[in-house]
């Protein structure tokens, strides 16, 4: 099947099994392996990327579910060779130890601060709830989408 | 010198990490990020029974789908003589089942396409004929004497026994139990959990068919080790075999043994001419590979009426799997579990362990714990609760009086160890003050009034890591001690190639730092490798917490070796002699004339390119570590829960964690790990467990059944530390990854415990879930 895809603001026309879910067309069509698979079952949340700004789970959807669509992945948020704030945000506060469910968390928490710029702790902690991290113990996760919310009110209102 | 010298960001420096740039761009490279051209992928058939004669397999429609280019079996396998492979314990492992499957999910066929897609659709066209035989699914039912055989392919296995194991003294010890004022119990099941690192394992095997070098990308925290088993397995020369162990997405133990998946897809590349990749799905992770924990225990403590502990007798059934793989020290069949005696000086002890092959996967891991300290640990930790509440005295009370005394070290424990240092009462002190203990306890009186169930819970464990001294620390003969290679460049930037192997611990920084501290060289300056055995020292790699005690102490040593080497060079640059050299944070000067002086940069460009007659030109060297003993950090948890009594679900409203790691080379690092650690604690005194039923089949192979904590459930964790460096490391640290693991499960149920006593609660295994608490609140209330 013919499906044309905007990715990171580009568009990519491929033709495709239908089976073949979304998550495989990034990494093994499109060679953007940023994006990971975690479970195969919807739980862990690697594989997350914005749909038209949504968080959803790569490895739960067809590529041709995203026909017509905007896709963002990891490789997407670094705009005009800038890290995008909740990148810095997750070096800053060691966010991170193993890296691999990073993307799908800053994604995540990327689209929560489009929602609200300052989450509390509590919220931080719902909207990634569908995450999973074996290495932080989440504190500093929480801490850096927090963070990366400040710097963004900051800079918004320079 | 011109300008202030900028401060070197050497040990003690929460340094920002050098790894995370490619992690945070989504430029890491994982395993399955590897492509090679021409790769191939593998699928693996598993078994449905956990216990069954194979009569036959049918391969033909499978290797008729197109995009098939093989379908292997045991028997291919058994004519390359790799149907079998050995273990890390001294046992052999199936590859791919030829007589019979021993445990839901073992590797039964493997299929080898130009798609994964089509690997996988292939794997549903191959017939296996099975006749089921009964299962075997715990030990008690494996020591039974009608219990079938597991182990059928062992001549001289005629039962389902696998060792037997003791330590300490069992006299004294009887003798201690006859004399005490007053004997507690704990009988209690640390159920199997699962790593479960969030990537899976995998691995690309390429074979240059021209050539005969095996290049393989594996998921794997022991490379080197890895490496040799390779080659004693399918007969390859060593230097030929070149593991490279891409960024990993976790291991927590997971990633340290040889799964039949790695050997069936190199010999497949072998046979095929091909790079084939295997990828396991989160299933097979979950139903095939190293489990953890599955120790049935019974401990005593005897005391005497005044509380002073006197004796600890524990007595322990491991359920081993189909095939004894842990990947452990040879010498000691249950790790390091005689480290049961904790933080207590405890005049006698004595432990026995019997191991039983079930119908369960195999591969007893460490998972996120230093050889079986976690279930020993947790053990000790409850039994001194259970003592208190016996003898009518506070739980910190009765620690306090037994703990090994800050001046007793170093200790020797009745089990063998040598404690290195401690000063286990002002880490339970700070532990308390943080916590604000005795105010909680009067709360708790009052919310008992109101019928509120609160409960303190107190954990202080005493951790050995760092394995270990070549005398007793092997894995299949091969010593665990570990190197470190450092060449700084005519520039002054260095390179430092370690035989450990991160995983998230953030060695590409921390060991930066050590080279920082020692040869004053900035942290960014030095670029650290690790996984690739071509281009590493050999080192049994990263796992125990064993990276800093060993790999941090040979980077140190390499590095002061260097600095020698560079007195000299500064000697002749400055025309003095080597004596009158001094080196302080990057600078080797002339002794009481500071200015005069060579930067350890100069220092380098001179290596190159003015070095004295004589002297072997460049900077650069190594350091193999063999330690003098282990490490033994320690800490105190409290943790204050409530319970809700008409659910039995319980949430913790404190979690503080007091640890002592020896000296910390980059405290952000540090107290990451034990976040991490705690969560992981957590999760296994709250919801993980790998369950099984009558017929052996695994019950949750996937996350939406093995329950792991998301940053919803999580506690928050509330952190503080004490300072007893160990005496014998260059550095003084210890090691910290695995310490919030090892103790914190303890405090967790501690407190749970402590909340439901005065209704008579006094044991529930873990997990704690909602409907055990709700069952045991019931259960007394009744026999009330």
């Amino acid at each position: 099947m013919n499906v044309t895809i905007t990715v990171n603001g580009a568009e990519h026309a491929a033709d495709v099994e239908p089976r073949l879910l979304l998550v495989h067309f990034l990494r093994e069509v499109l060679s953007l392996t940023g994006t990971h698979v975690g479970c195969d079952t919807t739980s862990c949340g690697a594989c997350t990327v914005l749909l038209d700004g949504t968080p959803v789970k790569s490895c739960t959807m067809f590529a041709v579910q995203g026909d017509g669509r905007e896709v963002t992945t990891v490789e997407g948020l670094k705009q005009d060779g800038q890290l995008h704030p909740i990148q810095a945000a997750f070096k800053e506060e060691h966010g991170l130890q193993c890296g691999f469910c990073t993307p799908g968390m800053m994604l995540t928490g990327a689209a929560l601060l489009k929602e609200n710029a300052s989450p509390s702790d509590e919220e931080v902690r719902w909207a990634i709830s569908g995450n999973i991290c074996r290495c932080t113990g989440y504190m500093n996760i929480v801490k850096a989408i927090q963070t990366a919310g400040q710097e963004m009110a900051a800079s918004t209102t320079e | 010198m011109a300008t202030e010298a900028e401060e070197i960001r050497g040990i003690g420096h929460s340094v920002k990490r050098k790894e995370d740039d490619r992690f945070i761009q989504g430029r890491g490279t994982y395993i399955d990020d590897v492509k090679l051209p021409g790769m191939l992928h593998m699928a693996i058939l598993r078994s449905p029974y956990a216990h069954a004669t194979i009569n036959g397999i049918d391969t033909s429609k499978a290797a008729e789908l197109p995009g098939v280019i093989a379908v292997v079996t045991g028997e291919l396998m058994a004519q390359h003589n790799l149907a079998w492979m050995p273990t890390l314990s001294y046992d052999t492992q199936a590859v791919l089942a030829t007589d019979k499957v021993r445990f839901q999910g073992q590797e039964v066929a493997a299929v080898v396409a130009t798609d994964p897609y089509v690997a996988k659709d292939a794997l549903e066209l191959i017939e296996v004929d099975y006749d089921p035989l009964p299962a075997v699914v715990s030990p008690q039912q494996a020591a039974g004497s009608d219990a079938p055989v597991i182990r059928t392919d062992k001549e001289d296995q005629k039962d389902n026994h696998i060792y037997s194991w003791e330590s300490g003294d069992k006299d004294a010890t009887d003798q201690a139990f006859t004399e005490a004022d007053v004997v507690v119990s704990l009988d209690t099941f640390y159920p199997r959990s699962h790593p479960a690192p969030v990537e899976t394992c995998g691995c690309v095997a390429d074979i240059d068919p021209a050539t005969g070098q095996a290049t393989i990308y594996m998921t794997t925290q022991a490379p080197h080790l890895i490496r040799t088993v390779f080659a004693l397995v399918a007969g390859l020369p060593e230097e030929n075999i070149r593991i490279i162990s891409p960024d990993l997405g976790g291991g927590f133990g997971n990633k340290v043994p040889v799964y039949p998946g790695y050997v069936v897809a190199t010999a497949a590349s072998l046979l095929l001419g091909k790079p084939v990749k295997w990828i396991e799905e989160r299933y097979e992770n979950l139903i095939s590979t190293g489990f953890a924990r599955d120790f049935h225990m019974h401990g005593e403590m005897a005391l005497s009426k005044d509380g002073a502990m006197k004796g600890l007798r524990v007595s322990l059934l491991a359920d081993e799997g189909a095939f004894h793989s842990d990947a452990q020290p040879s010498k000691f069949k249950v790790g390091l579990f005689h480290i049961v005696t904790g933080s207590y000086d405890l005049p006698a002890a004595h432990l026995s362990a019997d191991g039983y092959y079930t119908n369960k996967a195999p591969g007893g891991v460490a998972y996120r714990c230093s050889f079986r300290v976690t279930e020993a640990s947790y053990m000790i930790e409850r039994l001194v609760q259970n003592a208190a509440y016996e003898l009518g005295v506070d739980p910190a009370e009765l620690r306090r009086k037994n703990f090994i005394p800050k001046e007793s070290f170093p200790y020797r424990s009745v089990t063998g160890f040598e404690y290195d240092s401690g000063d286990y009462h002002a880490a339970m002190d700070l532990a308390l003050e943080k916590v604000g203990y005795d105010d909680l306890r009067k709360e708790q009186a009052e919310a008992r009034k109101e019928g509120r169930l609160l409960g303190i819970g107190l954990a202080s464990f005493t951790e050995v890591v760092g394995a270990g001294p070549h005398h007793d620390y092997d894995i299949l003969g091969i010593k665990m001690n570990d190197g470190a290679e450092l060449r700084v460049h005519p520039t002054g930037k260095a390179i430092l190639k370690i035989s450990s192997k991160t995983q998230g611990q953030g060695h590409e920084t921390t060991f930066a730092q050590i080279v920082a501290e020692e040869l004053g060289i900035q942290p960014e300056d030095v670029k650290v490798q690790h996984g690739d055995t071509d281009n590493t020292p050999y080192g049994l790699g990263t796992y125990a917490s064993r990276s800093t005690p060993t790999v941090g102490a040979a980077t140190a040593m390499v590095s002061r070796k260097l600095r020698e080497k560079g007195r000299k060079l500064a000697a002749h640059l400055l025309e003095v002699s080597e004596e009158d050299i001094e080196f302080e944070k990057g600078k080797f000067f002339v002794k009481g004339a500071p200015d005069k002086a060579k930067t350890i940069q100069e220092v380098a460009f001179a290596a190159y390119t003015d070095f004295p007659d004589g002297m072997e030109p460049g900077l650069e060297d190594r350091a193999y570590y063999d330690p003098p003993n282990l490490t033994f950090p320690f800490g105190t948890y409290a943790v204050v829960v409530e319970v809700d009594e008409d659910t039995g679900s319980w949430k913790v409203d404190r979690m503080v964690a007091v640890d002592d790691c020896g000296v910390r080379i980059n405290p952000m690092i540090v107290e990451g790990q034990i976040h991490g650690g705690l969560a992981e604690g957590y999760a296994m005194a709250a919801m993980e467990q790998i369950t099984f039923d009558e017929e052996g089949n695994c019950i949750g192979a996937n996350f939406t059944d093995y329950l792991i904590p998301t940053a919803w459930e999580t506690p928050k964790f509330e952190l503080g530390e004490t300072v007893t460096p160990s005496p014998h490391h260059p550095i003084g640290a210890k090691g910290v990854g695995e310490s919030a693991t090892v103790g914190s499960p303890a405090a967790y149920v501690n407190a749970v415990i402590d909340a439901l006593w005065h209704l008579g609660v006094r044991n529930i295994d873990m997990p704690l879930t909602s409907a055990k608490v709700w069952e045991a609140i019931q259960e007394a209330k009744t026999s009330a």
